[in-house]
């Protein structure tokens, strides 16, 4: 009795799948466009987030190298990043909230789009302004971390808790994640000036382009933020887990 | 040619994109110097590669007189030695040839050959070029800087590159870390670029499998270096942080001078993995466009269709995936695991089999052909030869065994040159005589091109071939001077004279090259829109050198490959690629 259901949902994957798959390949075996759904833009990001991947893998991959490679013992990480609140140590806290804080940022990002496609200009300018408040406050608590840590005698080049290649992995690391968040940070709030004048609806040009823009940028925009917090979680779960 | 006058079947289907609007120069300023137009910013991309290729040159016969003539030339102490064949190394494969390649050729050819009026982000590209430019000066300024430019051999290896022992450790290392990186973000733009406009924006009718191999080679070549690449930008900055920061990613703890330096429990090896992950593709992303243009050049002049197009195309896919996963061969005495040798022995060999099919098809396309000599036909089958026996010495060294003994001399030098080295830049010779015609709308000196040909061909095999010799000799390479070597003989001395010779007349004889480009650029023979009659886009434009947006009114509409030549019961004995399909045509 059970098995019929499950069967026809079987049969249905499977449509699907080879569908899919017939599809992939009368794209790729079309003229004018490989991906039918990607504007050139889009695509361009895509293809720039993958390489992207690959310098922040390299530079994931050389912390764990040196880390393994190291003889002197790697500082404690729920040690090291502890906050003192009301006395009591806790593990972990403030990367908790810059966690916490940038995957907040995703969710109005998200909200963005979708408000710019339906051209409520006010409503996503303002989501997009939100999302940069909150990159703003990540790159902010992050150089609070900095200077707590550079405080207590941590610098690239060697500290009091162990290994050198601590400093240098984490300063590296999380300076190169921050300047992504900070171009971030600067193209939102060019884009949102944008919107909000409602540039993309009258073709006003790019001041350095001199070419009009479309409200696709702000999904553009979009990949690129929630690329980089997809980044931090790595980072997070590598660096300060690990 | 309307779409009316052909038959509904064959018809391509309708545009899916309405037309992008175009940048139009309005001041000398932008239509030559900050230009957008990609056929610009191909000729400035050439321009510079090859201005920086000419002083790599120069700096390879600094390389040669030494070792023929030890000490004799005063102003080369070991240290200009050292320096000489880093910046001949490094300008060599990255500044020229992935620049002249990418970004010249790939600038040039693929919007033209995949039907597009531009690349898809013209500003984006502009300043790919820009920040090239910056990289290059910012690479040649460090000869005005105290100490000179970096003497670390061109892979830089750690600790030695950023010791005091080694020349240019003050500026010049910082200099050429600093170029790199900015080089790596140039191409970035312009990768991009070639990989989107070949992806998303050819022409009605235009598929993958219609495209021609130079495409192809090129757009594999661009995706291998946007994967590559990631792999040098981290090991340039982190290493570029241990220089001045003193931290120590690659540092090991280490004396020098008797004096315990600050650095502690750093990696050697990562850099070296890093540096190859980047270093071994960049074979490729050299090799590739050089595989696609000579399929095309002597497609053009054998007036026959490449044999195997659809293996040629899989062959390149297969060449570029499989490069990823070969680095290690570069580093079996580094110590390694002798399993990972043998899987880095295994898939450098394998290599083999895709590379010899494309070799095997280029020969089965000559078979039987109607082989015209020109200049640029000379210079594929010149590459044929090169490559062959390059591509042979590879897997000699691809075996680790075989590596061991032989790593260290010149026996790798005459590999890599042969391989990286000559083929590439024949081909490159190839494609300015093919493609002048079509740039200047003047035809190139035919007599001092074949001239150049024989004498850069014979030259170069000259030098290099006798260098296999003096390799398995057991002379080492990147030596100031050989010192005691008793088991080399004095014979090999007198070689290394010939061969010096011989690279100093063939450098100087390039002249020949240049004096022939400059004069034909005046008084060459008018071309003509398609004066090699040949078949694929680029020839077809309605202007030549083609205007601004390529294709005039309206874009080009494709019916077939770029092959089609001998066609039976064609009215000429080549069918262009945008030409309506002829009756009982059956077209890939």
């Amino acid at each position: 009795m059970t098995a019929e259901p499950v069967t026809t949902e079987h049969v249905t994957t499977e449509t699907t799948l080879q569908s899919s798959l017939h599809g992939m390949v009368a794209d790729w075996s079309s003229d004018q466009r490989s991906f039918k759904s990607a504007s050139w833009g889009k695509a361009m990001m895509w293809i720039f987030l993958v390489s992207d991947t690959f310098v922040f893998s390299c530079f994931l991959i050389s912390y764990m190298t040196v880390r393994m490679s190291t003889t002197v013992e790697w500082p404690h990480p729920s040690e090291i990043f502890a906050l003192e609140i009301g006395g009591k140590k806790i593990p972990l806290i403030l990367i908790a909230i810059m966690t916490f804080d940038l995957i907040t940022s995703s969710g109005t990002m998200a909200m963005a789009v979708n408000f710019a496609y339906a051209r409520e200009r006010r409503k996503a300018a303002i989501l997009m302004l939100v999302t940069a408040f909150f990159g703003a406050a990540f790159v902010g608590m992050q150089a609070f971390e900095w200077t707590k840590l550079i405080h207590e005698g941590v610098r690239p080049w060697g500290n009091p808790f162990g290994a050198a290649q601590f400093g240098s992995s984490f300063f590296m690391i999380t300076g190169f994640h921050g300047f992504h968040v900070s171009i971030g940070v600067i193209f939102l709030l060019l884009i949102a000036r944008a919107v909000w004048r409602g540039d993309y609806d009258v073709g006003r040009r790019g001041f350095f382009t001199s070419r009009k823009g479309r409200y696709e940028i702000v999904e553009i925009m979009g990949l690129y933020w929630h690329f980089v917090d997809l980044v931090w979680v790595f980072i997070f779960a590598f660096f300060y887990l690990w | 040619m309307t779409d009316a006058s052909v038959p509904q079947n064959v018809a391509p289907p309708p545009a899916e994109v309405p037309e992008v609007e175009l940048y139009h120069a309005h001041s000398w300023i932008t239509k030559y110097v900050f230009s957008q137009d990609a056929k610009v910013i191909a000729i400035q991309y050439a321009g510079t590669a090859i201005a920086v290729g000419i002083l790599a040159l120069v700096l390879s016969w600094v390389i040669r007189l030494q070792l023929a003539f030890p000490g004799a030339i005063p102003f080369i102490d070991a240290n200009v030695y050292y320096q000489s064949v880093t910046m001949h190394g490094m300008i060599m494969v990255v500044y020229m040839l992935t620049a002249i390649f990418l970004g010249g050729f790939g600038n040039y050819l693929i919007p033209l050959m995949v039907g597009a009026r531009d690349m898809v982000f013209p500003y984006v590209n502009m300043l790919s070029y820009w920040v090239y430019l910056i990289a290059t000066l910012v690479l040649v300024s460090s000869y005005f800087f105290p100490g000179g430019p970096t003497g670390a051999g061109w892979t830089l290896y750690p600790p030695q590159s950023i010791l005091t022992g080694t020349p240019g450790h003050e500026y010049g290392i910082i200099l050429m870390l600093v170029s790199l990186i900015l080089f790596i973000v140039g191409f970035t733009m312009g990768g991009l670029n070639y990989v989107v406009t070949v992806l998303q924006a050819r022409t009605r009718g235009m598929t993958l499998m219609r495209m021609p191999l130079t495409v192809w080679g090129i757009f594999a070549a661009a995706v291998m270096a946007l994967l590559a690449f990631p792999g040098l930008f981290v090991a340039c900055l982190m290493l570029l942080l241990d220089r001045t920061l003193g931290t120590s990613f690659f540092m090991p703890s280490l004396v020098e001078l008797g004096e315990r330096k600050d650095y502690v429990g750093g990696s050697p090896i990562l850099f070296q993995h890093l540096f190859w992950f980047f270093g071994h593709p960049e074979v490729y992303i050299v090799a590739l466009p050089a595989f696609g243009v000579v399929s095309d050049l002597i497609s053009v002049h054998a007036r026959k269709n490449i044999f195997g197009y659809r293996m040629m195309v899989w062959a390149i896919v297969a060449i570029g995936v499989l490069s990823m996963v070969v680095w290690g061969h570069h580093m079996y005495i580094s110590g390694m695991d002798p399993w990972f040798g043998f899987f880095f022995a295994v898939t450098t060999l394998a290599i083999a089999v895709p590379t010899a099919l494309k070799v095997y098809n280029w020969v089965l396309t000559l078979w039987h052909a109607d082989i015209h000599f020109t200049t640029p036909m000379l210079f594929a089958l010149g590459f044929l030869v090169t490559f062959v026996n390059g591509g042979i010495t590879g897997l000699y060294l691809g075996n680790v065994i075989v590596d061991v003994p032989l790593s260290a001399t010149l026996f790798v030098v005459a590999h890599f040159h042969m391989v990286m080295g000559i083929a590439p830049v024949l081909v490159i010779f190839g494609a300015i005589y093919h493609w002048f015609p079509k740039i200047t709308g003047r035809m190139m000196d035919e007599r001092l091109g074949k001239i150049h040909f024989w004498i850069t061909f014979l030259g170069a095999y000259a030098i290099f071939f006798p260098m296999h010799y003096l390799g398995v000799l057991g002379m080492p390479r990147r030596f100031y001077e050989m010192g005691e070597t008793a088991f080399v003989p004095a014979s090999a001395a007198t070689l290394n004279i010939v061969i010096t010779v011989i690279a100093l007349a063939v450098g100087f004889a390039q002249s020949i090259f240049f004096y022939n480009l400059f004069k034909s650029l005046k008084h060459g023979a008018p071309a003509g829109g398609n004066p090699w009659r040949a078949a694929s886009l680029e020839w077809q434009t309605p202007e030549t050198p083609p205007g601004h947006g390529n294709w005039g009114k309206q874009l080009p509409v494709v019916y077939r490959w770029p092959y089609a030549y001998s066609v039976p019961g064609a009215p000429e004995d080549y069918l262009p690629q945008n030409a309506p399909p002829v009756r009982g045509e059956r077209s890939p």
